[in-house]
């Protein structure tokens, strides 16, 4: 698994290659924390396009980075979910409170 | 032709054996020539029981987690097994959210994302003793 971070304004561009399950999830769950903290963002986008395979975990993941965001008024958008993480996240209903958008640039602008 | 296969993998609970686990359970099944959503099923299911005997059954120690797959003719079968804690309550802990562990970041959804995506999911445990899980799907002829 490899994790890498842009920041477009205010919006902390989060790029996950690679499985993410329970193993992976520490170090991205840590790492996110630590760049959302250090670049002073007030969105996070997740780019899951080299996603391979995701598990719970991710669920997990991505309800805790919703809960620091939504307590400092920020928002979590999603884009390029595969077809394996979509079932997994479509089961949790996680798309009740963020969307996966086709472009990190569609992302963006709903953000705003 | 009807055919019957089975193969066991014991392994150390450590969560990075995770990935090992599901790829090697997809690489097992994939001699039925399933398609990438059955395959890609298979392995979130797998991933789910594999890591509850890990941070559950084990609670991060060391503990030996038993793996059997086997299929006759389309119908595979896959068991996983831990000599853990067990599962108090199951019912409880099949519900969707529920968590044991919150502190982890769970997110409660393990048992669910097992139970949508097989066609049958079984429970046994006993306090003290551990949990087998035991799930069934079938593959689908291709045409």
């Amino acid at each position: 698994m490899q994790i890498h971070f842009t920041t477009k304004e205010r919006n902390l561009i989060v790029t996950i290659e690679g499985e993410v399950d329970h193993h992976t999830s520490v170090e991205i769950r840590e790492k996110v924390d630590r760049e959302f903290q250090k670049r002073r963002a007030r969105n996070i986008i997740f780019d899951f396009t080299n996603i391979q395979f995701m598990d719970s975990s991710g669920i997990g993941v991505l309800m805790g980075r919703y809960r620091n965001v939504m307590i400092l008024g920020g928002d979590i958008a999603l884009y390029g979910v595969g077809d394996q993480v979509d079932r997994v996240l479509s089961i949790s209903g996680i798309y009740k409170i963020m969307k996966n958008y086709d472009s990190m640039d569609e992302a963006i602008l709903n953000l705003a | 032709m009807r055919q019957n296969n089975v193969m066991e993998l014991s392994f150390l609970s450590l969560s990075e054996n995770q990935s090992f686990a599901r790829a090697t359970v997809a690489a097992f099944v994939s001699q039925l020539d399933p398609t990438l959503e059955e395959l890609s099923d298979i392995k979130t299911a797998v991933s789910e029981a594999v890591t509850n005997s890990i941070i559950h059954g084990y609670e991060n120690k060391k503990g030996i987690v038993k793996l059997i797959c086997s299929y006759q003719d389309k119908d595979v079968e896959i068991k996983v097994k831990d000599e853990g804690l067990g599962i108090a309550n199951i019912e409880e802990a099949r519900e969707p959210l529920y968590t044991s562990k919150p502190e982890l970041e769970r997110s409660g959804m393990g048992f669910t994302v097992m139970e949508s995506f097989m066609d049958s999911v079984e429970i046994e445990s006993k306090v003290g003793e551990g949990t087998t899980i035991l799930m069934r799907k079938k593959i689908k002829k291709q045409s």
